[in-house]
């Protein structure tokens, strides 16, 4: 089970207090009634899905309440960061991200597993 | 006769740690047995000198004894105390006896020694790896008729128990600085330093004491003491520290991501009363910054021919019968050895006056100082020989032992066989943990290598071997993981140990007497009688990765996930491909790592816990009623209220009738309520629902739709206008959850800037609804500081008010197409308002109705209800609400949705009312609509029936639908065709009754 | 005929007459009490501070009380508010918040929470059954308040001492809530 930072309670807490809301850093687009079916579609019904590093929105749903943003490494499921809701994309900190690197290499998922099961 | 002598003649004075006075009695398979406490059911039985103890899984061979830990995959027994409290595959090795114990042997028919199953043996050419798989592939009927049912019968073990479990679980969330996996020398050690820090310390071990590998290792001193003795020191010290909680008898079965453990109590299962009141296991969840791994090493079989007979069993788990428990496990006992470990075997069997017919060394040089020993005690010594093949029907009677690469062999006569082929590192929760392995090939072992968590492991686990470097790496890593890095906390606990002989050897993969030949059966997994054949026919049929050949195989699948078997069949699967093993690979750890019984997974969540049941302030009221009730989500609404005599059919068509001609009170409280508030509450609205809100006065309330950004309808629901900056909003009673999630979405993150606020009110509420003609009447006298005239208080309205001396929110609203109100109460007050309500509503003729009525009466009225006429598909011009769509704004929660080419184009399923021809005929919910039953299948289905009711107020059947283009089709006839006949319907009007809408008014 | 308006209605409080607990661990309900669900911007807060009478405090976590009403920090925008005594008829809270001028919302929900007291030294084993906090003293102090999960329901969880716990949760999962505190408790004596 998780552990995951919320921002706003500045405090870890256990994976069954929050909620996944998907990926982060979507924008509605402001004028959306004038869309083309090709924005909307990328605005509403397209996601990257991303292998890897990832950012995604959390809410603490059974603590604050609030919405927020992490950037998760899908394959080992740790979380680089987390930060709080309208705050731009954030860059992965030097230090984190040379730890996340590392582990990427070190880490057995499954896929890798059954990977080697051609 | 003393205690001692009956409980058992295999019992050796003078060895063992029971105490020969307490005596428990248990039976097994019937028969009554005497054994002391302290026992496992394996020492217990094996002091009797009963090796038999079940049947193997798919050959049904005749299975001992193996193990004397949680790795055994042989004696899996039924352990019961009632019928209630039953357990299958209950590791003898594991459970402790305890007096009144009945257990019995499994897989096997008629009995034990008489095992109809074991024809399988013979057949074992079918039954080679794979059978399933090319076995049972025709003819395709069979399968459910024969195939199926017959492995049903001959396949899986023990047999589940068919009451419910009487017993109780517990569960508890814990949090600690350091947990330690593992109480034997290294986590023993860890414990002391992390514990002496002031951390919080959590020491876990699966025994019954502390210990670990000293339970055997009689050759081991630590600081001066025997070593088992030490440990118990240690643990008795931890005890005593604050700090530390020390569970015994608890398994880790899972190391989870970010520090997550997942921990089993056994509680009760050792004791012969439990009370009531102790749960009969715990678990834990455990939140641990640091994990030390201390989790030992597990003791390899050797692979050969026929090593799976009763008596053939690991050294160590001798030793442990021996030094531990006092029984020897035979009179004449051989070692067949790749690792100097067992040599103590022998060691300890000798000394305690047992026959150690030899010791059958697999090397060719076996280490010195054990091989010092066994000379100077006289024992034989066979160095570079190997068992090639063993007898006995139902017990080892012999065993045939050759010089590796030589044809002579001689047989043996003993009654234990002892075997070792080295130890396999326990890295299952570091690789749970999805920490990295490397194989370091000089020891055949896979060790810990790159960390992916805050864990470190130490001792066995680690492939650290020598005492004294392991003592210092277990002092070291507690003071680290405690967060104390200096020496000086180390320093000031710091003690020696020593080991009679240092260890050498090991092997892995079959040994000469596996043979090349098929019908040899050397077996790698014994649970699953997976034999070194089998994984080399893996192979030749094509499998090359470790993945394939574990699934093709069922090598390493049983529930003991390969302990004994993975690293042989890895070797094996390895010399056969011609590649090294790292290359082959290794499969991955999972948890759990023992099996976990359900009742400690579901631990409260039972009966009543099992999931909330939400019932409304009124409820006991409606259930003295006599009311039947319905789950709607966790809610537990009143579904209809059945006269003395009355069926539901009955109860329903009279509620009906008398809500349209006197009227009827309904408990609406479960109805989501989320109050907004702030000055931009209009405008927020205004972007969440399809309507205009900034228009609606306060006073006054409205339909409103949701749709989602897609412009299908998400929920719907009336919303009243409290004041220019109070909405009360409702939502449907599955929907509340999700609606305000959804709200609180687009607050959040899309519109942060608007000064609005929401609070889910729908608890403090109990709502009341009446409805009928004499709706205002019913309520009048209870209203206070409010006109409810019908000029002043016009349907649609709402206000604030008293009623019953209580401030009330007071709605004009109707769901049943008759004058409405819906009583909003703080919801302690609910039971008084309703009970004054109903007592004047039954004088006036009125009625108590439930969600069944309510549901006919809306449809009546062709009302929508979410999630039943809509599925998520469906637009508000789709269900014929193109009207609640404001055509002014300019955005909305779906505005672009709405404008998609597939939901503006013609022919798109609308909402339709559907009378049947025959009046009599009910639809079935979900019946499909065709326009032609005769066109040949697949028919093309035009849409499906959502609604579907016996309206008792126009005699007949109604239905909803929805019908692509229904709109354009009033009046066609169309088809619903049924397995037995094909119903002819007319399209119509949503509306069935009151087409007007003048009642509503009144 | 019976005068019907005559009447007044009475409470008929959630978990009336449940009783529960153990050796380290007793189970009682709260009073009645009255309550606010309060939101406002930050900038704003003082102005509600004033009108309540109570510091709203703004560290995540915390509680604060004063003048009889304990003001406890959910979100960085929401206090739950819970005024002693006995929240009849006239919500005090509400009309004293709506003297704030500046823009926020005050919701009635005095009864939409009820309160189960667990006090005792076994009381943070017992709502450690089903809540996954750290409740510690380190962690989790005297006057430390959260929202959070217990088993399958949300409470809000105030610790008023240091053996006393204080679990608000909505009234329809107050018989949950209490049957598997009174099963921790059980379990906590052990």
């Amino acid at each position: 089970m998780l552990l995951i930072h919320c921002p706003y309670c500045e405090e870890d807490r256990s994976e069954l207090e929050f909620r996944w809301a998907g990926e982060a850093h979507i924008a509605r687009p402001d004028n959306i009634a004038a869309i083309s079916d090709e924005e909307f579609a990328e605005y509403f019904f397209l996601r990257n899905n991303e292998k890897g590093l990832t950012y995604e929105r959390w809410r603490h749903i059974h603590g604050c309440g609030r919405f927020f943003n992490a950037a998760r490494d899908t394959v080992s499921d740790k979380f680089l960061m987390t930060y709080k809701a309208g705050l731009p994309k954030q860059p992965i900190p030097a230090e984190t991200k040379a730890e996340a690197i590392a582990e990427e290499k070190t880490v057995e998922t499954w896929e890798q597993m059954e990977g080697d099961a051609r | 006769m003393s205690s001692s002598s009956n409980s058992g003649a295999f019992r050796i004075k003078g060895t063992g740690r029971h105490t020969p006075a307490r005596t428990a009695r248990f039976t097994f398979d019937g028969k009554s047995y005497t054994a002391l406490e302290g026992d496992t059911v394996a020492s217990a039985l094996l002091a009797h000198g009963v090796h038999l103890l079940g049947r193997s899984f798919k050959y049904h061979r005749p299975r001992g004894i193996l193990s004397a830990g949680p790795e055994e995959p042989n004696a899996l027994l039924d352990v019961s105390r009632d019928a209630s409290r039953r357990q299958p595959n209950v590791r003898a090795t594991v459970q402790e006896v305890f007096d009144g114990a009945k257990i019995a042997s499994q897989n096997r028919w008629p009995s034990l020694k008489h095992d109809i199953g074991a024809f399988n043996d013979l057949l074992s050419p079918f039954f080679a790896a794979g059978f399933y798989y090319k076995t049972f592939m025709w003819p395709k009927e069979a399968w459910h008729k024969l195939y199926e049912p017959i492995i049903r019968r001959a396949a899986g073990l023990g047999e589940a128990p068919k009451e419910g479990d009487t017993d109780h679980y517990a569960s508890r969330y814990e949090h600690c600085d350091v947990l330690i996996a593992g109480a034997g020398v290294a986590g023993l050690t860890a414990a002391l330093s992390a514990a002496s820090t002031g951390a919080k310390v959590i020491l876990v071990d699966e025994q019954p004491e502390v210990g670990g590998a000293l339970h055997f290792d009689s050759s081991t001193e630590i600081d001066g003491k025997n070593g088992y003795d030490w440990a118990q020191g240690v643990a008795a010290k931890l005890k005593a520290m604050p700090n530390v909680t020390v569970l015994n008898r608890t398994t880790v079965f899972g190391y989870y991501n970010h520090g997550f453990l997942g921990l089993v109590e056994r509680v009760t299962d050792h004791l012969p009363l439990p009370s009531r009141d102790l749960p009969r296991e715990r678990l834990w969840q455990v939140r641990a910054k640091k994990v030390v791994l201390a989790t030992g090493s597990i003791e390899r079989h050797m692979v050969f021919a026929n090593n799976d007979r009763p008596g053939i069993m690991l050294a160590s788990a001798a030793r442990t019968f021996l030094n531990h428990h006092g029984v020897a496990v035979g009179r004449a006992v051989a070692v067949y050895t790749a690792h100097d470990s067992a040599y103590e075997a022998a060691f300890d069997l000798k000394r305690a006056g047992i026959d150690v017919v030899a010791i059958i060394d697999n090397r060719k040089l076996p280490g010195e100082a054990v091989l010092a020993e066994a000379r100077s005690l006289g024992l034989e010594v066979l160095v570079g020989h190997s068992v090639v093949d063993t007898a006995g029907r139902h017990r080892v009677s012999s065993i045939t032992v050759a010089r590796n690469g030589e044809k002579n062999s001689r047989k043996l006569k003993v009654d234990a066989l002892l075997v070792s082929a080295g130890w396999t590192p326990s890295v299952h929760l570091f690789s749970q943990s999805r920490g990295k392995l490397r194989f370091e090939a000089e020891n055949d072992r896979f060790l810990p290598d790159i960390y992916a968590q805050d864990c470190i492991s130490i001792g066995a686990c680690n492939g650290t071997d020598d005492l004294s470097t392991l003592i210092g790496e277990a002092l070291s890593a507690g003071a680290e993981m405690a967060g104390h890095k200096g020496a000086d906390s180390i320093d000031a606990i710091a003690f020696a140990g020593s080991n009679l002989y240092e260890w050498t050897g090991g092997m892995i993969g079959a040994a000469e007497g596996a043979g090349p030949d098929t019908a040899v059966k050397a077996f790698v997994d014994f649970q699953h009688d997976v034999t070194a054949k089998d994984i080399r026919l893996a192979v030749r049929e094509g499998m090359h990765s470790i993945e394939h050949i574990k699934r093709f195989t069922t090598n390493g699948m049983a529930s003991d996930q390969g302990k004994l078997s993975n690293m042989h069949g890895l070797a094996i699967a390895s010399e056969m491909l011609g590649r090294p093993i790292p290359q082959v690979g290794l499969t991955t750890f999972r948890a759990p790592y023992t099996p976990v019984t359900y009742g400690t997974l579901v631990a409260h969540s039972r009966g009543d816990l099992f999931d909330p049941a939400r019932k409304t302030p009124m409820h006991h009221l409606e259930a003295a009623e006599g009311a039947e009730f319905e789950d709607v989500g966790n809610w537990k609404r009143a579904w209809y209220f059945p006269k003395r005599g009355e069926d539901m059919h009955a109860a329903v068509n009279r509620e009906c009738k008398t809500v349209r001609e006197v009227g009827g009170v309904f408990d609406a409280s479960t109805l989501g309520k989320i109050e907004v508030v702030g000055p931009d509450a209009a405008q927020f609205l205004n972007l969440l629902y399809t309507n205009a809100w900034d228009t609606l006065k306060p006073g006054k309330s409205r339909y409103g739709i949701m749709t989602r950004e897609d412009g299908f309808i998400y929920d719907d629901g009336v919303v009243g206008r409290l004041a220019e900056d109070r909405f009360h909003v409702t939502t449907t009673t599955g929907g509340a959850p999700r609606v305000l999630q959804h709200m609180e979405d687009y607050l959040q993150t899309e519109f942060p800037h608007l000064k609005v606020w929401l609070t889910s009110t729908t608890e403090q509420w109990a709502v009341i609804a009446v409805q009928g003609p004499q709706a205002r009447e019913i309520i009048r006298p209870f209203v206070e500081g409010l006109d409810i005239s019908a000029e002043a208080f016009t349907h649609m309205s709402v206000a604030e008010c008293t009623v019953m001396g209580v401030p009330a929110r007071l709605f004009r609203v109707s769901f049943t197409g008759e004058i409405g109100f819906e009583i909003n109460v703080p919801a302690d007050f609910g039971p008084a308002v309703w009970k004054a309500i109903w007592e004047r509503a039954q004088s006036l003729g009125a009625c108590l109705y439930g969600t069944e009525t309510m549901h006919v009466l809306r449809a009546e009225k062709g009302y929508l209800i979410v999630g039943q006429d809509t599925d998520g598909t469906v637009t508000p011009d789709d269900a014929g609400y193109g009207w609640a769509v404001s055509k002014k704004k300019t955005d909305f929660v779906g505005i672009r949705g709405l404008k998609r080419p597939d939901l503006v184009r013609e022919g798109r399923k609308q909402l339709v009312g559907l009378l049947t021809k025959d009046p009599n005929e009910v639809l079935e919910e979900g019946g499909q609509i065709v326009a032609d039953p005769n066109q040949p299948k697949p028919m093309t289905m035009l849409g499906h029936v959502t609604s579907s009711y016996w309206s008792e107020n126009l005699g007949r059947s109604i239905a909803m639908a929805l019908v692509a283009g229904g709109r354009a089709k009033m009046g066609e006839t169309l088809y619903v065709p049924m397995k037995d006949k094909t119903i002819a319907v007319e399209v119509t009007d949503v509306v069935f009754v009151d087409k007007e809408g003048g009642r509503i008014n009144g | 005929m019976v005068d019907f308006g005559a009447e007044i209605a009475t409470r008929t409080l959630p978990l009336a007459g449940a009783h529960g607990g153990s050796s380290v661990a007793r189970l009682e309900l709260a009073a009645p009490a009255e309550r606010i669900s309060l939101r406002v911007a930050a900038a704003d807060v003082a102005a509600l501070s004033a009108a309540l009478g109570v510091d709203l405090p703004t560290e995540p976590k915390t509680s604060a009380s004063a003048n009889g009403r304990t003001a406890m920090w959910l979100g960085p925008d929401e206090w739950l508010v819970i005024a002693d005594g006995p929240g009849e008829i006239g919500s005090g809270l509400m009309a004293e918040a709506a003297k704030a001028s500046v823009p926020h919302s005050a919701a009635d929900v005095s009864h939409r929470n009820t309160a189960i007291l667990v006090s005792g030294p076994g009381a943070a084993a017992t709502i450690n059954t089903g809540c996954p906090q750290d409740l510690s003293l380190a962690a989790f102090p005297v006057g430390a308040c959260s929202r959070t999960i217990f088993g399958k329901v949300e409470i809000v969880l105030l610790r008023t001492a240091e053996d006393v716990f204080r679990v608000e949760v909505w009234r329809s999962f107050s018989t949950y809530a209490f049957g598997l505190l009174a099963e921790g408790a059980g379990d906590a004596a052990l």
